[in-house]
């Protein structure tokens, strides 16, 4: 119990119910708009006051509150972003690892090809076709992921393809399909929990960085990277609506990747490499 | 060897076809590209001779034709917001990026490979734990907002470094630092652990008891084998390049493809972003056969066939 | 044996210290090889022997292993407390050894003339022409087909077979007083075994080097060694000359292992097997460390280590039954 990165779960769960609890614990509304109380420091600074804790930005809006809903941006695009990225790299992975062949061959080239080029691009280009939108974000950030999971639990699945009882539900005639679900997919979970946790973090500084470029959630609803970018043009006057959404991104993330450092050095050392 | 290259170049060149074919098909996902093109007040007239002349009208598998046949001859569209040529917009911010990300780059590995081969000799001293310390900082925190902390505090607050554009050796200093950590970070963590692995390694106990000095030992045997991952895992960092410069070249307000690319975004600048990303794929084909060179002469198991 | 004692292996002891707690790896082991033989050194994986073999030469995987006990002697001189300066400098040329694995032991981006150029070249500092000839001349003393070509070829260009000979050469390069030699055969195809035993026998009558000799494999001991040694979890319990243990072994483990070689020139029943596993290093009985497996034991064996028991001329057995009988 003593070995557990204490810090780290404390951060996560600390996002994780500000996440999910945000309309109840936030303050105020986090689009309003509050022309009158525009610009407002933190509590800390002259000037500031409890109403709002972290401030105010250009629109009055309370910076706390908007820290709340933000974290619930970034744990839905999150927890999508993984299922679809990842569950897609999931089953090329395991198809491709079984079946072998000419398949795996394609199948690999494809994934060389997609690892080669930056995914960003194309995340771009589908903000400006697609238009901004969950939608858009989960699918752009999928594909920055697809293609690294189905890497590695291809490496899992030729290692198990070896082992006996592989061959031993082969020789009692179960199909491929049966065999790749009942036998191959559990055996390799343990390396894509690790993989999940390890790119939580990637996930999220993903959408932060979109969403500052301005490809990512649409305002007004309050995303980490977009309240950086807001605060940009008033980083002189008004430092706390960018730095502040930094500081949180760059603890979550921080916790995440401990976190996830922490879980593969239990389950599956040897991908150390990544 | 030389199988290797061609191979590595026909693999460029697919794909170099592959992403083509799919900034043109994501184009035209949700109807015509010419409605991206179109300012509001666009009358149908308007719409219909903007197709006409962008040879937008005909099925599809013609309008890919003519899109490859354009693209060969270096052809890529009209910039909306530049009204010039895409291509020629891209070459003449190309300079700027030139300036800083190569260079940054090349700071980055003089950094990181002491910082990552110190770590590995004196594991759990203080070097690796400031190393350590610096690699997981580097990784979670976001480039943009970096660049805007060091603006804050060093053109804010300090007022010592200029905040944006171009100029002197000044302007270069936060730029290169906004871009160069994560690189370090990396970098640093990948020597790190390959030369952790190469120390382990048989050969190197025979070296040992061949009772060669520890000096040589890690610098003439060590060092060739850990560098060689560094190499063959290029590809996925030049991803976080071209991020990083995007974000870099827009804190910074840098005039450079990377802003060149926000701005487009921004703007909705649709040929533009297209050209755009179709150049940084020649950009990247290209710097990837480099560097696949580089890797097959320094491993002889690729370089000598068996 | 006739001539001078070359190296004297007096109570090594060498711990690993690690999580879980102290690992005695090696716990009190004794041995002398002398110029121009060969001594075998067998027991099962994870006896101690490569173990053994590394505090010889004092490259065990820091900080985890120490050798905490006991005298080293080269040539009358106790290596164990030498700078790490001079020892540096008897490694390779006093001392030299032989890896197991061929395919890892040689450096994938050098070429074999370079690194057989690195030992060489200590030889002659300074001159650095003559240093190339040698090198052939060396390849051609292992018997490496057409060195001229190999000392441009690199490692992954050679077959196993091949690189264990490169790797033969290094090692006697500057003829070594002492050769470990430490399981050379056993990554090797079984027809490319014999051969390299055979060259190793012929390299070592050409000089005067000590080999000692590092295997599991018991027939491979009665074609090399003249001596051998039987480990047992961290310690030897026979040893003597070739011929006597072969023809009359006395403990019981011995016995075992000799038993479950299968001899094709005799008709066999089954081949015998040893029951059991050897104990866990962190887990040692207090007395004969073969007791739980041995189908001799008493009480006396289980509760107290057995003394050393002569059985014939420099032969010995560490076991209470052979006293008993003596």
């Amino acid at each position: 119990m003593k070995n557990l990165p204490w810090a780290s779960l404390v951060i996560i769960v600390t996002m994780l119910f500000m996440a999910v609890f945000a309309p109840f614990i936030a303050p105020h509304s986090p689009i309003d708009q509050t022309l009158a109380d525009k610009l407002l420091p933190p509590f800390w600074e002259e000037g500031g006051s409890a109403k709002y804790l972290l401030g105010t930005d250009v629109f009055g809006r309370d910076v706390l509150s908007r820290l709340f809903y933000g974290a619930r941006v970034s744990m839905i695009v999150s927890a999508l972003a993984l299922t679809v990225g990842g569950g897609v790299g999931l089953v090329i992975g395991i198809v491709s690892g079984y079946v072998g062949g000419r398949v795996d061959n394609l199948l690999m080239r494809i994934v060389d090809a997609a690892l080669a080029f930056p995914a960003i691009l194309f995340a771009l280009l589908l903000a400006v076709t697609m238009g901004q939108g969950l939608r858009t974000i989960v699918i752009a950030i999928s594909l920055l992921l697809w293609a690294r999971f189905a890497r590695v639990v291809r490496g899992e699945v030729l290692a198990l393809k070896q082992r006996d009882f592989i061959a031993l539900a082969r020789v009692h005639g179960c199909s491929p399909v049966r065999i790749m679900v009942t036998h191959i997919l559990p055996n390799v979970m343990n390396t894509f929990m690790v993989l999940l946790t390890l790119y939580v973090g990637v996930v999220i500084v993903a959408e932060a960085s979109l969403s500052f470029l301005g490809a990512g959630v649409p305002p007004p609803t309050p995303s980490w990277g977009l309240m950086v970018a807001e605060g940009r043009g008033k980083i002189a006057s008004a430092w706390w609506i960018s730095l502040i959404p930094g500081v949180a991104i760059t603890l979550v993330v921080l916790a995440f990747n401990l976190f996830g450092d922490w879980l593969r050095d239990r389950l599956d050392p040897k991908l150390r490499q990544l | 060897m030389r199988r290797y290259i061609l191979r590595r170049l026909l693999q460029g060149l697919v794909l170099l076809v592959l992403v083509a074919t799919i900034v043109f098909f994501l184009g035209r996902l949700t109807g015509n590209p010419v409605d991206l093109m179109l300012p509001e007040d666009a009358t149908q007239e308007d719409r219909e001779a903007l197709i006409e002349t962008l040879g937008l009208g005909g099925p599809l598998h013609q309008q890919f034709g003519m899109f490859l046949a354009k693209a060969l001859r270096g052809d890529l569209g009209d910039s909306i917001r530049h009204r010039e040529p895409a291509v020629k917009v891209f070459f003449s911010r190309l300079p700027n990026t030139l300036k800083i990300v190569p260079g940054t780059m090349i700071l980055a590995l003089i950094l990181a490979i002491p910082l990552g081969i110190l770590s590995a000799l004196y594991r759990g001293g203080i070097i690796d734990k400031i190393a350590g310390a610096i690699g997981v900082l580097g990784i979670a925190t976001p480039n943009f907002w970096l660049g805007i902390l060091l603006i804050y505090v060093f053109s804010v607050q300090l007022g010592w470094l200029p905040s944006a554009r171009m100029g002197g050796p000044q302007h270069y200093i936060l730029p290169t630092i906004t871009l160069g950590t994560f690189l370090v970070a990396g970098f640093m963590r990948l020597i790190r652990s390959s030369m952790l692995d190469v120390l382990d390694s048989e050969f190197v106990k025979l070296a040992r008891i061949k009772g060669l000095s520890e000096t040589i030992v890690v610098w003439k045997h060590c060092l060739r084998n850990a560098l060689i991952p560094v190499l063959s895992l290029w590809g996925v960092l030049m991803g976080a390049l071209v991020t990083g410069a995007i974000v870099t070249e827009t804190v910074f307000a840098w005039p450079g493809i990377g802003r060149l690319t926000y701005e487009a975004v921004i703007f909705r600048d649709y040929p533009l972003l297209q050209a755009v990303i179709i150049l940084d794929a020649v950009l990247i084909v290209f710097i990837n056969l480099v560097v696949d060179i580089l890797y097959a002469y320094v491993d002889p198991r690729i370089r000598v066939a068996e | 044996m006739s001539g001078d004692i070359v190296l004297e292996v007096r109570d090594l002891h060498t711990h690993f210290f690690l999580r879980r707690g102290v690992v005695k790896v090696v716990d009190g082991v004794s041995f002398s090889l002398a110029r121009g033989e060969v001594l075998g050194l067998v027991g099962e994986s994870g006896c101690g022997k490569s173990v053994t073999a590394l505090s010889l030469l004092r490259l065990l995987p820091q900080p985890a292993a120490r050798t905490v006990q006991g005298k080293v002697l080269l040539d009358g001189e106790n290596i164990l407390t030498k700078s790490d300066r001079e020892m540096r400098q008897i490694r390779g040329s006093k001392i030299a050894m032989i890896l197991q694995d061929p395919q890892t032991s040689l450096n994938p981006v050098f070429t074999i003339g370079d690194q057989l150029r690195e030992s060489i070249a200590k030889l002659y500092p300074g001159q650095h022409d003559t240093v190339m000839p040698r090198v052939i001349e060396a390849l051609r003393k292992v018997k490496l087909a057409a060195p001229e070509q190999r000392i441009d070829q690199y490692p992954h260009q050679m077959s196993g077979g091949m690189k264990q000979r490169v790797v033969g050469a290094i090692a006697i390069s500057r003829e070594p007083r002492v050769l470990i030699a430490d399981e050379p055969t056993t990554a090797l195809d079984v027809t490319i075994q014999l051969q390299y035993l055979k060259l190793l026998k012929e390299l070592q009558q050409n000089s005067d080097m000590a080999i000692l000799f590092i295997t599991h494999d018991f027939g491979i001991v009665a074609k090399m060694c003249d001596r051998v040694a039987v480990m047992y979890a961290g310690r030897i319990v026979e040893s003597g000359p070739v011929r006597q243990v072969f023809d009359n072994p006395r403990h019981p483990y011995t016995q075992a292992l000799i038993g479950s070689v299968p001899k094709m020139r005799r008709q066999v029943g089954r081949l015998q097997t040893i029951e059991g596993q050897p104990p866990a290093f962190s887990d040692l009985p207090h007395g004969c460390r073969f007791a739980p497996r041995c189908p001799l034991a008493d009480d006396r064996c289980q509760t107290t280590y057995p003394s050393s028991f002569a059985v014939g001329a420099e032969h010995t057995a560490d076991c209470w039954k052979v006293g008993a009988a003596v």
